[in-house]
């Protein structure tokens, strides 16, 4: 702020405001819905203060599910198998990139150039534009129906290599040749150096992909045909299609809630290595 | 590109691209020459016999009218969505660089829809508007506008619209908020001390040196807002009412796994991969000219 303006800054914080009911309001629409009973879910309009059902909608979801009709099991298996496929995707795909990566910026050897540019295509061909013929891959090699069909396709990530091709880059030369004239190998290097001193762009990338990872939802619902290996975000989505029956608004809520809070908290926990896993993953 | 200090010991080097070379390959490149190859066969409705075709695959996609509709509800939902969302989002960035007190409570209270997966910002607005309980169609009907999206098309792509633009608002502000801290004080200082107003130093000198940050969001808005719309239209409308909100990326999954229709997907998915190739080279090209800003 250069100059003094109490107007203007009076209106900044009522434009702020504005924006941030705009924004929360369908968090908090759904946390209400989750705490009333199902015959309050016929009134219209929707409740915009909290009911008395609160805990008892969370438990039956968790433990129970919306029942036969519902198209979809109990949320508690749900959102562990939701968590399966976030942490081995960000996992994963950490691990994979930064060892292409350390190949590609500390080797010399034939064809190096080719592989990079083999993992710089991918960027362009996002798992939406080969559905089918990825889906009959992994049908193929009979990994529909597991955690690796769930997985395993979606943890090549050109942006993770190019994150740590980056970064390697930036780490001075000296530390690798005083580590070979201390003897070091590379498999040394790479552990004792060049890993610790990488801890923050994984944490930082960490955090979104492990949210890509939960988020995801095209795939699941290919690759998932057993009750067994649905996500809690598709699972959602078919409660509230269940064809048979009107929604039971009240637990769809309360699922959306508990599908919604971990990638939320991991965003606000680590608030600052997510701007940074952010603007360093898309730049 | 390499490093001065290098290692030696190739098989050690191919072992660790080993990974994620595999992977490429067998879950990107060969399904994408399924997909250039499937494009241009015509298979029967059994799957016993197929014969090239030359591009007859695609001809048949663009003579179709559905598809046709679906390139142009796609380009006007995408466009539309994006400029709310940076309109918006500029608005609040510049408003959250302005205030002191509170800026880090806005700033989390902003940045939390990242976290939401489009499926369920499908079901969180489906709610809100829906049409028997929903507290905003509620609000609708008591202005005396007839609301239900569940039968009319242009309001089911306005609710697309709408929660698509949602989604995308926190991470603009991310951008924009980042941008903006990275104007250097003293011009602004110095056209204050020159009597600009801040209406004026804001179209005369941070929008304009805001330029590179907003076009390389046009682009990373459009991308996300093409793929990862599935969800929410899946979750929202089905791509319904009739083919009201049938996007492209919804109509590739709808014929590959509903209708069927092996090439007519196939060459879609390969329609799709040359405008994802489009917009990847214009972002690369212009961050290349960033470099030199």
């Amino acid at each position: 702020m250069v100059e003094r303006r109490p107007f203007l800054t009076f209106f900044a914080h009522a434009v702020l405001l504005t924006g941030v009911v705009f924004i929360c309001l369908p968090l908090w629409i759904t946390l209400v819905a989750s705490s009333h009973d199902l015959p309050r879910m016929f009134q219209a309009p929707a409740p915009l203060w909290f009911g008395d059902h609160l805990l008892e909608n969370y438990r039956t979801v968790l433990e129970k599910g919306l029942g036969a009709g519902a198209n979809a099991p109990p949320v508690g298996p749900m959102l562990v198998n939701s968590l399966i496929m976030a942490l081995a995707i960000a996992i994963g795909k950490i691990a994979i990139s930064m060892l292409s990566a350390y190949a590609i910026v500390y080797f010399r050897f034939p064809f190096r150039m080719s592989f990079f540019w083999l993992i710089f295509i991918t960027l362009m061909l996002p798992v939406e534009v080969r559905i089918l013929p990825t889906f009959k891959v992994v049908s193929d090699l009979g990994m529909l129906d597991s955690y690796g069909g769930l997985t395993i396709p979606l943890i090549a990530s050109a942006t993770a290599t190019f994150l740590f091709r980056q970064f390697f880059l930036t780490v001075p030369d000296e530390l690798a040749e005083a580590a070979r004239i201390d003897g070091a190998g590379p498999l040394r290097f790479f552990r004792d150096i060049l890993l610790p001193l990488s801890k923050t762009n994984i944490a930082a990338l960490f955090v979104i992909q492990f949210i890509y990872g939960w988020n995801q939802y095209l795939w699941p619902l290919i690759v998932s045909t057993k009750e067994s290996y649905y996500t809690v975000v598709m699972g959602i989505s078919r409660m509230v299609n269940a064809v048979d029956t009107a929604p039971q608004w009240n637990l769809v809520m309360a699922t959306a809630m508990l599908a919604l809070i971990p990638p939320v908290i991991v965003v606000l926990v680590m608030q600052r290595l997510f701007v940074k896993g952010l603007v360093e993953s898309e730049k | 590109m390499i490093k001065r200090a290098t290692f030696q010991g190739r098989a050690l080097a191919y072992a660790l691209l080993l990974p994620q070379i595999a992977i490429t390959l067998v879950f990107f490149f060969w399904p994408a020459g399924q997909a250039l190859v499937q494009s241009v066969l015509l298979e029967d409705a059994f799957g016993l016999s197929t014969k090239f075709v030359w591009l007859e695959n695609f001809q048949r996609v663009f003579a179709d009218d559905y598809y046709l509709n679906s390139l142009r509800l796609t380009a006007l939902f995408t466009v539309a969505s994006c400029v709310i969302a940076m309109a918006v989002s500029l608005l609040l960035a510049v408003m959250a660089d302005r205030v002191i007190r509170g800026a880090g409570a806005y700033k989390t209270l902003l940045i939390w829809p990242y976290a939401v997966a489009p499926a369920l910002a499908g079901v969180l607005w489906g709610f809100m508007f829906n049409p028997n309980i929903g507290v905003l169609a509620y609000v609708l009907e008591a202005v005396g506008i007839k609301w239900n999206f569940y039968v009319d098309g242009e309001q089911a792509l306005f609710l697309i619209t709408l929660a698509a633009a949602w989604m995308q608002v926190s991470y603009n502000f991310i951008f924009f908020l980042a941008g903006l801290q990275a104007i250097p004080r003293s011009v602004i200082e110095a056209a204050a001390i020159d009597g600009a107003g801040p209406a004026k130093r804001f179209w005369t000198i941070i929008f304009p040196l805001l330029s590179p940050t907003t076009f390389f969001l046009f682009v990373l808005n459009i991308v996300h807002l093409f793929f990862d719309s599935f969800g929410i239209v899946h979750a929202l409308t089905g791509g319904g009412p009739g083919r009201a909100t049938e996007i492209l990326v919804f109509k590739v999954w709808s014929d590959s796994f509903r209708a069927l229709d092996l090439g007519g997907s196939a060459a879609q998915s390969v329609v799709l991969m040359a405008i994802v190739i489009a917009l990847t080279v214009a972002q690369f090209r212009y961050i290349e000219r960033r470099v030199h800003y």
